[in-house]
């Protein structure tokens, strides 16, 4: 086919860029479908939700990273409010099975979507928003002029998962959360405060997913849609990842993010998408618990 | 201290308990035993607070503690060491010991005092303190749940058949950490199908049958009279 | 019991009579609004198979509505005369081919991996036909004529609003009869019991696997020939009616409806869609707001839906 090796090596980069953003909200996903069986399908709809006050922030402010704090903090909060009116009820009562919460959350979780979509529509009109960069210039790629704002993402997407990570592994809170996603019951016997750990996982995973909607906002124009895409791409990885699994949704999401990138050398950006869902459909087939995850014991 | 008072618990359809009566005072060691499903375990769970009782009382300090969620019971001295110990596999010994550790208003000092206690109690958690749960063996994972357990300076300790699966040096390695709790004043309700254990170690002793009590004297009673261990339990 | 039986069949005749005689006295627009209901009512009736009697959500189900719609466009573009029957034939054929694939999937996944698969199935579908223009018109789709309703070498009369209408009500109506027949049955009540307790069931002895198989061929068959339906009415065929959001608004139908009673969806469809034309007059196209918290609103605390909540109300 006689691709030219700098197009592969710049869909690398592309690649790594995109997966990164996608961690970020691949692993809030993640975490909360593991501590509350909850499948949020609303998730890509609080990334455009932050990406949407970003803008509102930097038109009446002017700073990009001001905006970044700001969507972050408003929609951790509005997604621990979220949490607390709608999906408390349905996991008190705790006569459920596991995929009778996982099943029903979808549902709630899907008409939940449908109202931040239209409110979006509702509060910042059909035209899309455009996020200036802070980060302007570009650096010579090969033949190509590549944004420096690009690299900023991945880095800065890297240090918040960084940061989620750190705060898991050594952090008195972070021993609670690990220990309600492996044993919720015995955790809450222990006198750990689950129902407040839910809220705080789904802020947390809320306010990740809005960050990268504010990172995302500047390589693409936000609209009201935009939710949409992230939402089956986080389903995607993080099933492919393993559900629950920090490392491997990261990992999926970089896996997937590159497939996609070399995939559209081959094909048009929209088709690409197909092969990320066959490596999906695959997974389940042959690998159900996760390309990542090590074979259950 | 501890007070269950004709309490009926039902698993969705499925009545388990059916009156059950049992009280533990401040102290004391308190046996439950019976054959396996006449709701022993289930008794305990109602007490934690992971199963609602739909009729009867449970109180604890005279506080009405029947469908008072987990965590708040925990919070008031009660601890729960389940019968499939229920270790945090993935967590290590130390971070499975911080979940009970790493609680409001107790000081640093205090912290490092109980670790010091329990890894005096329990040298093998010590060497194995950095190690993954599910690493250690039946007994030692054992000994983490009651180590866990006592992190949270309990007033009672629910134990559920803490010496099933376990070589007979364990079992006897239990029988010691009983008393010592007991020494420390904790109060224990001990689930169990080992009934020499239970005799040697309790104070008093009830004995279930079918989701209700149906015999209830002192350890040292049943020790000496071993026809009603052999009516209700075929020992 | 006798008694339920005699007066649940008092009130579909009188439904019944009510919706044939629908189109002579209606306006234009409620006319062919009363059609869509029933289209759409069968769809739903098709997803209800699987949602509501197997226990398998699936977020798919736009995917066989859109194939039997794309698939009687075909045989009408191709063949001249448009042939209803061939239609029919291609429609159902196109459907059942995915249903394959979607059966297989069924008795591989469980649960939440079944329904994001259905999810992700539908869209590979709904970015295949939008991006491939040369043969399904891409974002725009394909228009053809109706067919007549025909019996070749016997006669050929074309379509009036009223007569489309009848022949759409007596295709759900025998639909309604067969599907309702079929959940009845021993067949159905073995499905009902894996949705209770799929372990359970295997370990009774029942083959589960064939049991989903057959449940997810025939909630394709009938959701694609509600697509037929469509197409015949509508006269083209888009990408439109294979994306999500039309696998979303089956399950809302159901849902609303009341899962596991089949009448529950067709109600759930009336319901929603006249929500829709009586909100969009106030929100235009922000009615999407209130019926989303509705919706959601009914997930969590009306879960067995209108069906099942009148029921309990009627029961007491």
């Amino acid at each position: 086919m006689g691709i030219p090796l700098e197009q592969i090596l710049i869909q690398t980069i592309n690649g790594l860029v995109n997966g990164m953003i996608l961690a970020l909200v691949a692993s809030g996903l993640t975490l909360i479908f593991g501590i509350m069986d909850v499948v949020n399908f609303a998730h890509g709809e609080l990334v455009m939700l932050g990406a949407f006050t970003a803008a509102t922030t930097l038109a009446t402010t002017g700073n990009f990273w001001l905006a970044l704090v700001v969507a972050t903090l408003v929609i951790a909060v509005f997604g621990a409010l979220l949490q607390v009116t709608t999906l408390r009820p349905l996991l008190g009562s705790g006569s459920r099975t596991p995929q009778e919460v996982a099943l029903t959350t979808i549902l709630a979780t899907f008409g939940i979507s449908l109202v931040l979509q239209k409110y979006a529509l509702w509060q910042w009109g059909p035209s899309a928003r455009k996020l200036q960069e802070p980060i302007t210039g570009q650096f010579t790629l090969f033949y190509l002029q590549y944004p420096w704002y690009r690299i900023a993402t991945a880095l800065l997407s890297a240090a918040i998962i960084g940061a989620l990570y750190l705060f898991l592994k050594y952090g008195k809170y972070g021993i609670w959360i690990r220990a309600a996603i492996q044993d919720r019951v015995m955790a809450q016997a222990m006198g750990i405060p689950v129902p407040l750990l839910h809220t705080a996982v789904f802020a947390i995973g809320a306010g990740m997913a809005a960050a990268s909607g504010v990172l995302f906002g500047p390589l693409a124009g936000v609209t009201q849609t935009i939710g949409a895409d992230f939402t089956l791409r986080a389903f995607i990885v993080v099933v492919v990842g393993g559900m629950g699994n920090l490392g491997g949704s990261i990992l999926a999401s970089i896996f997937i993010s590159l497939l996609e990138a070399y995939a559209s050398l081959i094909v048009s950006p929209a088709q690409a998408v197909i092969f990320s869902f066959v490596a999906l459909i695959l997974t389940l087939l042959f690998r159900p618990t996760g390309l990542f995850v090590p074979t259950p014991k | 201290m501890l007070v269950l008072d004709n309490v009926h618990t039902y698993y969705g359809k499925s009545h388990i308990l059916h009156g059950v009566s049992i009280e533990v005072r401040a102290g004391e060691v308190v046996g439950l035993l019976g054959r396996n499903g006449v709701g022993k375990s289930t008794t305990l769970k109602t007490v934690m607070g992971l199963v609602r009782p739909s009729e009867g009382h449970v109180t604890f300090e005279g506080r009405e503690i029947g469908g008072m969620a987990s965590h708040h019971v925990a919070h008031l001295g009660i601890a729960w060491v389940p019968e499939d110990r229920r270790i945090f596999k993935l967590l290590s010994v130390m971070e499975n010991l911080r979940t009970g550790l790493d609680r409001a208003g107790v000081t640093d000092a205090k912290k490092k005092d109980l670790l010091d206690k329990v890894y005096a109690a329990f040298p093998v958690l010590g060497e194995r303190r950095g190690q993954a749960g599910g690493t250690l063996s039946g007994g030692e994972q054992q000994m983490l749940a009651i180590a866990r357990a006592m992190m949270l300076e309990p007033k009672i300790i629910l134990l559920d058949e803490p010496t099933e699966g376990l070589m007979p040096r364990m079992v006897s390695q239990i029988h010691e950490i009983i008393d010592v709790l007991h020494r420390d004043g904790v109060a224990i309700l001990l689930v169990e199908q080992n009934v020499p254990l239970t005799l040697e170690a309790s104070d008093r002793v009830y004995i279930m049958e079918k989701g209700v009590v149906r015999h209830h004297a002192p350890a040292a009673d049943l020790r000496a009279n071993h026809a009603v261990i052999h009516q209700y339990l075929g020992v | 019991m006798r008694r339920s039986a005699t007066s649940y069949w008092i009130g579909f005749s009188i439904i019944l009579a009510l919706l044939a005689v629908a189109p002579l006295v209606l306006p234009e627009f409620w006319r062919r609004f009363v059609t869509e209901i029933l289209i759409w009512g069968l769809l739903a009736m098709s997803s209800d198979i699987l949602i509501g009697y197997t226990g398998m959500i699936s977020f798919g189900h736009s995917v066989f509505f859109g194939l039997g719609m794309y698939g009687a466009a075909a045989a009408l573009l191709w063949a001249k005369p448009a042939n209803l029957w061939l239609a029919l034939l291609f429609g159902l054929a196109a459907a059942a081919a995915v249903a394959v694939f979607v059966a297989y999937f069924a008795t591989r996944l469980r649960d939440i991996y079944f329904s994001i698969t259905t999810l992700v199935f539908s869209q590979i579908f709904y970015v295949v036909i939008f991006t491939w223009t040369e043969v399904t018109g891409g974002e725009n789709g394909l228009t053809f004529s109706r067919p007549a309703l025909a019996i070749p070498g016997l006669f050929s009369v074309p379509f009036t609003t009223e007569t489309l209408h009848w022949f759409v009500l007596a295709v759900v109506t025998i639909s309604f009869l067969t599907i309702r027949r079929v959940t009845q049955s021993p067949f159905g009540m073995v499905l009902q019991a894996i949705r209770e307790n799929e372990p359970r069931a295997r370990a009774i002895g029942y083959a589960v696997e064939r049991y989903k198989i057959v449940a997810v061929m025939l909630s394709g068959l009938f959701a694609g020939l509600a697509g037929i339906l469509y197409a015949i009415q509508n006269k083209f065929a888009a990408p439109d009616f294979v994306f999500f959001l039309v696998s979303g608004e089956v399950v809302i139908f159901n849902v609303m409806g009341g899962i596991g009673t089949l009448v529950g969806p067709i109600a759930g469809a009336a319901f929603f869609l006249l929500l829709r034309e009586g909100l969009s007059r106030y929100f235009t196209e922000y009615y999407l707001i209130p019926v989303g918290i509705i919706f959601t609103a009914m997930v969590i605390f009306m879960p067995q839906g209108l069906l099942g909540f009148a029921r309990r109300r009627l029961n007491q």
